[in-house]
């Protein structure tokens, strides 16, 4: 499987609470969640995201709160793929369960710049910033979680698996 | 090969001998948990994994806390719909607001439905709380709770482990948060990612079960999966005084691997406070005192047991609260509200010019009864003090004890307790 679209550029530590803020956690509804995505650190975001955009942070990202609102929200607001330096485990998890393609990536974290077209290659871990031309090698993931994520989420990989 | 507490409970959830670092094991659960925010979204996904029932009906705790008593028409909507799920699946451990409710946290420890050696799982991230029990406990999202609700088991990774070695015995005004912020402030928000925090070492008997639950809580506010306590005198005296299941004892192997071994020096430690807008900005409180406040809030699933009112208290000794300063307390549960009655706390609050709210997460995710505005200051005994977690994006949060928090709301300012 592969994904691409332009890269919206984020830094450390992007908890949570500033994906999708308590005062939206009164309802499930994931398109009612999607726009207010990422709301208290960019509040243009939502308004500015196209289907298939690439999100890219740093070390941390989706630390906190266990909402699993919030890659609820980023996959329904249209983003392809989260890359960060280094994911919080329970967002790490909540987006394997719900089919919400991430890569782990020190490098392509840190050189990947707003703007840029990124491309990313699930299949070889291989991501691309063809606006640079640059391209970086991700960790794949172990087999159990490439089943996972080959199934679409736990559900599915659930059932398929009884 | 030796393992950590953690990787025992796991191996035996697991139906395995032993387990390693790094090894994704599917295990049993003793107990799955939701709240009014992440259960309806589990409810959705309940279905999808294919069977109409609960695996156990006694093995699934559901608490309206987080916007209950209903905040508004949405979150009523949230509640119902969870009561509605609690009703047609017989569960057995379904909180009603008032009657015997609370935030999840405080709650189900003092229920008895957790013991030393279960599994928990919740969606929650708090869930690590009860690692104060010799318990494995982690938060996780609405799916893997509805995948928990559903077959009774799930996957893990098995985490390697930090070792925190305590020794000494806390001063005067010193405790489990102060223990806590001062591990975060070392390690980072992300230090303990994919680790557990095992506890251990002589000064783990010096510290009452209210700090456990505070240092087991905020063991997520490192990043780590879970936060765990050794199973002594003062954890099995909590869990029969709570009539929870015989205890089932695991210990770490002495010659155990850990990543990393951090000693702390309880004696050595002072009140701290954690600036915004990271857990980790701790700074000790001396160094801070005077900044102006506007609001204070005791409470949460961090620090609104009867042992951290006691303590506020204590540190308001008779004094009133700040002209131009709200001061909020919110015990944690119904049981804690009543023995604070009838200690006369609530009384003492009341007094010095605090409100006493029921019990609910409220104010310290920004949900209600204490939302702060643009430019407002709080010194809060919650966990977090990201941007916009108590309110506006542009107010403050200041993480610190409860008894930093009393002396805060006096003072009208960042404070000592004297």
């Amino acid at each position: 499987m592969k994904v691409s679209g332009k890269a919206h550029v984020y830094g450390d530590n992007v908890d949570t609470d500033v994906i999708i803020p308590a005062r939206y956690l009164n309802t499930p509804d994931a398109q009612e969640l999607a726009q207010h995505c990422l709301e208290d650190l960019d509040a243009t975001f939502a308004s500015r995201v196209a289907r298939g955009d690439i999100l890219v942070a740093g070390r941390n990202f989706g630390c906190g709160s266990s909402r699993e609102h919030a890659p609820r929200a980023i996959k329904t607001c249209g983003v392809s793929c989260v890359i960060a330096a280094t994911f919080a485990r329970i967002f790490y998890r909540n987006a394997l369960n719900i089919g919400l393609p991430i890569v782990e990536c020190p490098d392509a974290a840190a050189a990947i710049r707003a703007g840029d077209a990124v491309a990313v290659d699930f299949d070889t871990g291989v991501i691309t910033d063809e606006t640079t031309g640059r391209t970086f090698r991700s960790e794949p993931f172990p087999p159990f979680m490439q089943e996972l994520i080959a199934a679409g989420g736990l559900a599915a990989f659930w059932r398929a698996r009884k | 090969m030796a393992q950590t507490m953690t990787q025992k409970i796991l191996a035996a959830h697991a139906g395995k001998e032993e387990v390693r670092a790094g090894e994704l094991i599917l295990a049993k659960l003793d107990l799955v948990l939701g709240n009014d925010i992440t259960t309806p979204v589990a409810i959705g996904e309940f279905p999808k994994f294919g069977r109409a029932h609960v695996f156990d009906r006694t093995k699934i705790a559901l608490v309206p806390d987080h916007f209950a008593p209903n905040k508004d028409i949405k979150a009523a909507t949230q509640c119902a719909a969870m009561r509605a799920f609690a009703r047609e699946q017989g569960i057995v451990h379904y909180f009603e607001v008032g009657h015997d409710c609370g935030i999840e946290h405080a709650l189900l420890p003092e229920k008895g439905l957790v013991t030393a050696g279960d599994l928990v799982i919740g969606a929650d991230s708090h869930t690590c709380t009860y690692g104060a029990l010799g318990a494995f406990a982690t938060g996780v999202g609405s799916t893997d709770m509805a995948a928990g609700m559903s077959a009774g088991e799930t996957w893990f990774k098995v985490p390697g482990a930090i070792r925190v070695v305590l020794t000494g015995r806390p001063r005067r005004w010193v405790g489990g948060k102060d223990v806590i912020l001062h591990l975060i402030g070392l390690i980072g928000v992300d230090g303990a990612r994919y680790q557990s925090l095992e506890f251990t070492g002589p000064g783990v008997a010096a510290l009452a079960m209210d700090d456990r639950f505070t240092i087991a809580n905020m063991a997520i506010e490192a990043g780590a999966k879970n936060g765990i306590f050794p199973v002594d005198e003062t954890c099995r005296a909590y869990l029969a005084a709570h009539g929870a299941q015989a205890p089932k004892v695991f210990a770490a192997d002495p010659d155990a691997g850990y990543a990393r071994t951090i000693k702390i020096d309880l004696g050595a430690l002072e009140p701290l406070v954690a600036f915004p807008h990271l857990p980790s900005n701790v700074r000790p409180v001396r160094d801070a005192a005077g900044l102006p406040i506007d609001q204070v809030v005791i409470g949460s699933c961090t620090n609104g047991r009867l042992g951290d009112l006691r303590l506020a208290a204590a540190a308001l000794r008779g004094r009133t609260v700040a002209p131009g300063v709200r001061c909020i307390v919110i015990p944690a549960t119904q049981k804690i509200w009543l023995a604070a009655l009838e200690e006369g706390l609530l009384a003492q609050f009341a007094a010095a010019g605090c409100v006493v709210s029921p019990p609910t997460c409220g104010p310290c995710l920004g949900g209600y009864m204490g939302i702060l505005a643009a430019g407002e200051r709080c010194v809060a005994t919650t966990n977090r003090n990201f941007v916009g977690r108590m309110g506006h994006v542009e107010s403050e949060v200041y993480l610190a004890s409860p008894a930093v928090a009393a002396a805060s709301a006096v003072a009208g300012a960042l404070a000592l307790p004297e």
